[in-house]
């Protein structure tokens, strides 16, 4: 043998990759795992551990790999935290180790494992309690930089992700030897299956083993397996998809690799896809993992599972070493020395601590039945192990290699996610899925403590066909090959006693010593005890190391290890990344985008836009030569004031209400009366909560007897619709009400200001006359434009001019708006935005979502007599409470700056002259304001105790947070003609 | 005819169209829309009336039913839409109005959706929205969710779907669209 390669594998070696770890050239063939690859180019050591960083090499071939973590990649696509035994090899790999400075051979940090006697379990609890200020700002900088694992790049994420949705009959979790006998017979039935596996090779341990499945061997077969369900159109192969959760209703996340494998993904391909699979039936066919024995010193790399030995030297072709020795307490050690014997692979001890196990008679290999291995030697890798023999006799064995087994512990994590508990088997020496799966789950093969590869075939097929019955399909007949059936022998053995530290949990460096610690202190339950010593809250979730732990604590409390009980697992089932779980949802795409019909008008003046809610509303027009928003909205305003102004309010809720019981229903939804509006008319309304508080408020049009048109608040569209939903449906199912939204179907526009009608007469066709006479203020009527095109004409004013609000449908808006632009030329008219919009209602003291905030009430805007008495409406009865109604409660007030070059933000709180700044004195809070153009003066709206009845005195809005402290006097809300004579005219 | 221009929902002066592959992606506005919502104990007159109108009978939970100038499909409790070419109809409610007479409520939808009509395979639909191909058949309307935005799929065949969205995001929809033909293009 020269190197490490063997013969045979399933690799292609008609190719060669290149690739690099820690900048050191290597090569290995498609078919590899970085970890297979790094192992026949002799690397054995991968990485640090995360406390004592401890040099580390491979201990699996699987996705619970706790020591072989690297950073995948390099710049923004750097992937920290990779396993490198499920790291596809790809041409041009690059890997780097992490958590150790300045080298992987050479680690300054090491210091840490001399200081190992302080750094104990429960350390950091104890040692950095005092002082509380350092908590933050020294100890935890100085904890992360030396415990921990890899580090992200910093940069944005080059990469897409996708989500997405698939439904089968069954899905098949796992496709080892159960899970292609189970999808076998479910895709010959014609059910429709998904069959996932997180590798990228499918067929489990029968492409690690050597085992013969009939004439062939288990790799053969699950190629051949593999190829038939492929050519079958009701089964989907997901190959490198984890299944990472099961949830609710028969839902399960998966994440698959697409391109992982990949150097970077194809143009417009995602990286990775989260699917959400919903199924009939699921089977768990996840197999089982290997669990280690700690003794001392048994992380060194070297050292490693046997059943990983047999992974590598069977499916890789990789020798573990070049003298490998083994120590089990079941027949693994015989498996594993006779593949590899038969591979050529020098084996130089077979350490068994069962005192009865047989000599498989390996040539060259010493059998040591009822020994131990209690040490291990070798800088940065394993030379020699020592062992004592079931006499007591101690010596030293050269080995480079030692392949370890426990036993296996069946995979019931997902059984767990719904709360279920794993039972213990004695038999097994296992924990195996209790009774209580998720719904429609059922478990096959090793994940339910069926070891053998009959045994998975056979459970595999009849847990398929039970799911087929129930799914009202017939299965058919068997057609299981011949394959091994060996019984389990196995005699328990969790740790060897001793001296050293024996490691359990690799990936938090938790010791056995750690265990007893907390025993020592009395963190008993199985829960405390994970969280005193941090053991298995690693990213591999503890899979190599919860059950010796436990086993240990057991033995401690001298309790069976079923009386001990186990913890239970959460998704993920293993690490999944937070691109993914994001998707497509990133940066701009993170939310849908509403558009208004003239945004591409406005955007095409250049106008500035804001976000209210999804929409994009233009919040200012700015006009060459103008330096600063507040010019271009004065302007704004001040045209409105004097000519006339556009602004597009198509984001106003709009809800169509139809049906023979519209009045009735619209009446008791509105505080106010609605009963008797006439057809033709439209009038304010105000919404409260079942609690009396104010929801919403709008104006509503009668367009017919039976047909109302109400508007929301943009920002309460969706919530008041689904408050009339719930009121149609829920509160009065008796009324006769039909509703819709109608807020796309047409866009509206504000056309505001004392020209108004004079621009609008110009596009009006003839024949709708709109005089003041015929169509007064609070009127609305179906009309057409601009020859014949259908349009709403409602007279109501936000801005307190005279003002019109004009809806056709959509897809003219942009059209209107350049038609309204264009007549209204001559007329001054002016495009406004959101922020002048704003302004125009402050002066005019209209309330918008600044003051119904869901804190405040009619009365405490002085509307209070709009709540009806004479009718029950929503939140009538429950506004009338004592609290709601003090004398000192707040009133909508107007403010005025004394000094007009002070400034007014709105959240400032309103205190009396020379009283303190703190929340005792708070009288009340500043909810609006502006610069008034109009009056030359900074205003603002505000909620003030007892304000209706101190108008004219002066208090100060004072804001902490900009340090301003500004004199106001207490005024009307309604600064600009409080009589409503423009808006009549 | 009113002498105003209309836009597409995606803002343009004319429909737009994207081929991917073998995916097509066809902003349409040709169809004029009008729900109906039958009125309290009028669901036999509603379901009589439209079928003289349309010579359709109105579906159940998840149907859509086509023929002569007509289409109706499912989208509540005895409620449905109605299209029907724009360039006959362009007032739809007046079209249904005077044929319904008070057994349903009618409301003019036209603007207000946005709808792409797509020639695909089904399977495009999953890195979209949570329909299962097996049921969303042709002759099916179904009301989901794509990308946090309520649509309406409809199969009128083997490859051939409209998705109807909200008109102002039309944008977003449509980016959607493309985004999720590129992925699996």
């Amino acid at each position: 043998m020269s190197g490490y390669r063997l013969q045979g594998g399933q690799i292609d070696r008609t190719r060669t990759l290149p690739f690099r770890f820690d900048g050191r050239s290597h090569s290995g063939h498609p078919g590899d795992t970085l970890a297979s690859a790094l192992l026949a180019n002799g690397v054995r050591l991968m990485g640090r551990s995360f406390k004592y960083h401890r040099p580390r090499g491979v201990l699996t071939a699987g996705s619970e790999e706790p020591n072989a973590l690297v950073t995948l990649r390099s710049g923004a696509r750097a992937e920290p935290n990779t396993r490198a035994t499920v790291a596809e090899l790809f041409d041009g790999l690059e890997a780097t180790s992490q958590n150790r400075w300045p080298s992987l051979a050479f680690d300054a940090m090491g210091v840490n494992d001399w200081l190992a006697p302080f750094l104990s379990a429960g350390f950091y609890y104890k040692t950095f309690m005092w002082p509380a200020a350092f908590w933050e700002r020294v100890y935890e900088p100085i904890i992360r930089r030396a415990a921990g694992l890899g580090a992200l790049s910093g940069q944005d994420d080059p990469d897409d992700y996708d989500k997405g949705f698939l439904h089968c009959d069954l899905l098949v979790i796992g496709a080892g030897p159960a899970g292609l006998s189970a999808a076998l017979t479910a895709g010959r039935a014609g059910a429709r299956v998904i069959l996932a596996d997180e590798d990228f090779r499918m067929g489990g341990r029968l492409n690690a083993e050597s085992f013969a499945l009939g004439e062939m061997r288990g790799a053969e077969w699950a190629a051949q397996a593999v190829a038939e369900l492929a050519s079958l159109d009701n089964v989907r192969l997901m190959p490198r998809t984890t299944v990472i959760g099961a949830f609710d209703h028969g839902v399960y996340g998966a994440v698959e690799r697409v391109a992982d494998h990949l150097p970077i993904p194809p143009e417009g391909k995602p990286r990775q896809i989260l699917w959400r699979i919903t199924t009939a039936r699921t089977l768990l066919c996840a197999g089982a993992t290997e669990r280690p024995v700690a003794f001392a010193d048994n992380d060194r790399p070297g050292i490693m599972l046997a059943g990983a030995m047999r992974a590598y030297a069977n499916r890789w072709a990789v020798a573990p070493g070049k003298r490998v020795a083994l120590f089990v307490n079941n027949d693994d050690g015989l498996r594993t020395a006779q593949d590899l014997a038969a591979q050529g692979v020098r084996v130089s001890a077979i350490i068994d601590s069962r005192p009865y196990a047989p000599d498989p008679g390996i040539p060259g290999a010493r059998h040591l039945p009822g020994a131990l291995v209690i040490g291990s030697a070798g800088r940065l890798g394993l030379d020699t192990i020592t062992v004592r023999t079931a006499q007591g006799r101690e010596f030293r064995i050269d080995a480079d290699a030692l392949g370890v087994s426990g036993g296996w512990n069946p995979n019931v994590h997902l059984t767990c996610h719904q709360r279920g508990r794993p039972v213990w088997d004695d038999a097994l020496a296992a924990f195996v899925p209790g009774a209580d799966l998720p719904g429609g789950m059922a478990v096959a093969g090793a994940a339910a403590g069926v070891f053998s590869t009959h045994g998975a075939l056979q459970s595999g097929h009849a847990a398929a066909a039970r799911a087929l019955e129930d799914l009202g399909r017939s299965a058919p007949a068997p057609t299981l090959p011949q394959a091994e059936d060996t019984p389990i022998d196995l005699r328990p053995l969790w740790h060897v006693p001793g001296k050293g530290r024996a490691w359990l949990d690799f990936q938090n460096d938790v010791t056995v010593k750690d265990i007893k610690l907390a025993h020592q202190e009395n963190f008993r339950s199985v829960e405390h005890m994970k969280r005193y010593t941090t053991l298995g809250m690693a990213t591999d979730q503890g899979k190599t190391s919860n059950l010796p732990a436990l086993a240990i604590m057991a033995e401690l409390t001298g309790k069976t290890i079923a009386e001990t009980g186990t913890t239970i697992f959460r998704p993920p089932y293993t690490p999944v990344s937070l691109g993914v779980l994001a998707g497509r949802a990133r940066g701009k795409d993170f939310k849908p985008t509403r558009l208004t019909p003239t945004h591409h008008w406005a955007k095409a003046r250049g106008a500035v836009f804001v976000e209210a809610g999804l929409w994009l509303r233009a919040q200012y027009f700015p006009r060459p030569g103008e330096t600063h928003w507040r010019e271009t909205v004065d302007r704004e305003v001040l045209a409105v004031r004097a000519a006339v102004g556009l602004c597009d309010v198509t984001t106003l809720g709009k809800i169509d209400i139809q049906g023979r019981d519209a009045a009735e229903f619209v009446n008791r939804v509105y505080a106010n009366g609605f009963a008797k509006l006439a057809v033709g008319r439209v009038r304010y309304g105000l919404m409260l909560r079942e609690d009396g508080f104010l929801m919403d408020d709008g104006t509503t049009a009668r367009l017919a007897e039976d047909h109302f048109v109400m508007t929301t608040t943009t920002a309460n569209a969706g919530p008041v619709y689904r408050h009339l939903e719930f009121a149609r449906q829920c509160l009065w199912p008796g009324l006769d009400v039909q509703l819709i939204s109608t807020t796309d179907a047409w866009a509206q526009i504000a056309v505001a200001g004392p020209r108004s009608r004079t621009l609008l007469q110009r596009v009006v066709d003839p024949g709708h006359d709109i005089s003041n006479a015929a169509f007064p203020f609070m009127a609305c009527a179906e009309i057409t434009i601009c020859g014949g095109l259908r349009a709403r004409l409602f007279r109501i004013s936000f801005s307190g001019e005279l003002a019109y609000e004009i809806a056709v449908p959509a897809r003219y808006g942009h059209a209107l708006m350049e038609r309204l632009m264009e007549k209204g030329a001559d007329l001054g008219v002016t495009p406004y935005g959101t922020e002048a919009l704003g302004v125009l209602r402050i002066e005019k003291g209209h309330a918008t979502a600044n003051e119904l905030n869901g804190q405040t009430t009619a009365r405490d805007l002085g509307m209070g007599r709009m709540v009806s008495d004479k009718k029950d409406s929503i939140g009538a009865v429950l506004s009338r409470r004592e609290g709601m109604n003090r004398e000192d409660g707040l009133h909508l007030v107007g403010l005025r700056a004394l000094n007009t070059g002070s400034r007014l933000a709105a959240g400032s709180h309103l205190l009396e002259r020379g009283a303190d700044a703190v929340a005792a004195n708070d009288l009340g809070w500043v909810t609006s304001a502006c610069w008034s153009p109009h009056l030359e003066a900074p205003i603002a709206l505000a909620f003030l105790k007892s304000g209706a009845a101190r108008m004219g005195e002066t208090v100060r809005a004072v804001n902490l947070l900009s340090g301003q402290d500004t004199a106001v006097e207490i005024v009307s809300p309604h600064f600009i003609d409080p009589e409503g004579e423009r808006l009549r005219a | 005819m009113p002498d105003l221009t209309p836009i597409t929902p995606l803002g343009g002066s004319s429909l737009r169209t994207d081929t991917i592959g073998a995916i097509s992606i066809a902003e349409a506005d040709d169809w004029a829309l009008a729900s109906v919502a039958a009125r309290a104990g009028q669901l036999e007159d509603t379901l009589t009336r439209a079928r003289k109108l349309t010579g359709l009978d109105l579906p159940g939970p998840g149907g859509l039913v086509a023929g002569g100038d007509w289409r109706a499909w499912w989208m509540a409790p005895e409620a449905w839409m109605l299209a029907t070419p724009l360039s006959a109809s362009e007032d739809i409610v007046a079209a249904v109005k005077p044929a319904l007479g008070d057994a349903a409520s009618i409301t003019e939808q036209t603007d207000a959706w946005a709808r792409f009509d797509i020639t695909a395979p089904v399977g495009f639909l999953e890195r979209l929205c949570n329909v299962d191909p097996a049921r969303v058949t042709p002759g099916t309307a179904t009301r989901t969710v794509m990308e946090h935005m309520g649509v309406v799929v409809l199969r009128h065949g083997d490859q051939a779907f409209s998705v109807l969205g909200v008109r102002s995001s039309a944008g977003s929809l449509h980016h959607a669209l493309l985004t999720a033909a590129r992925a699996v293009a």
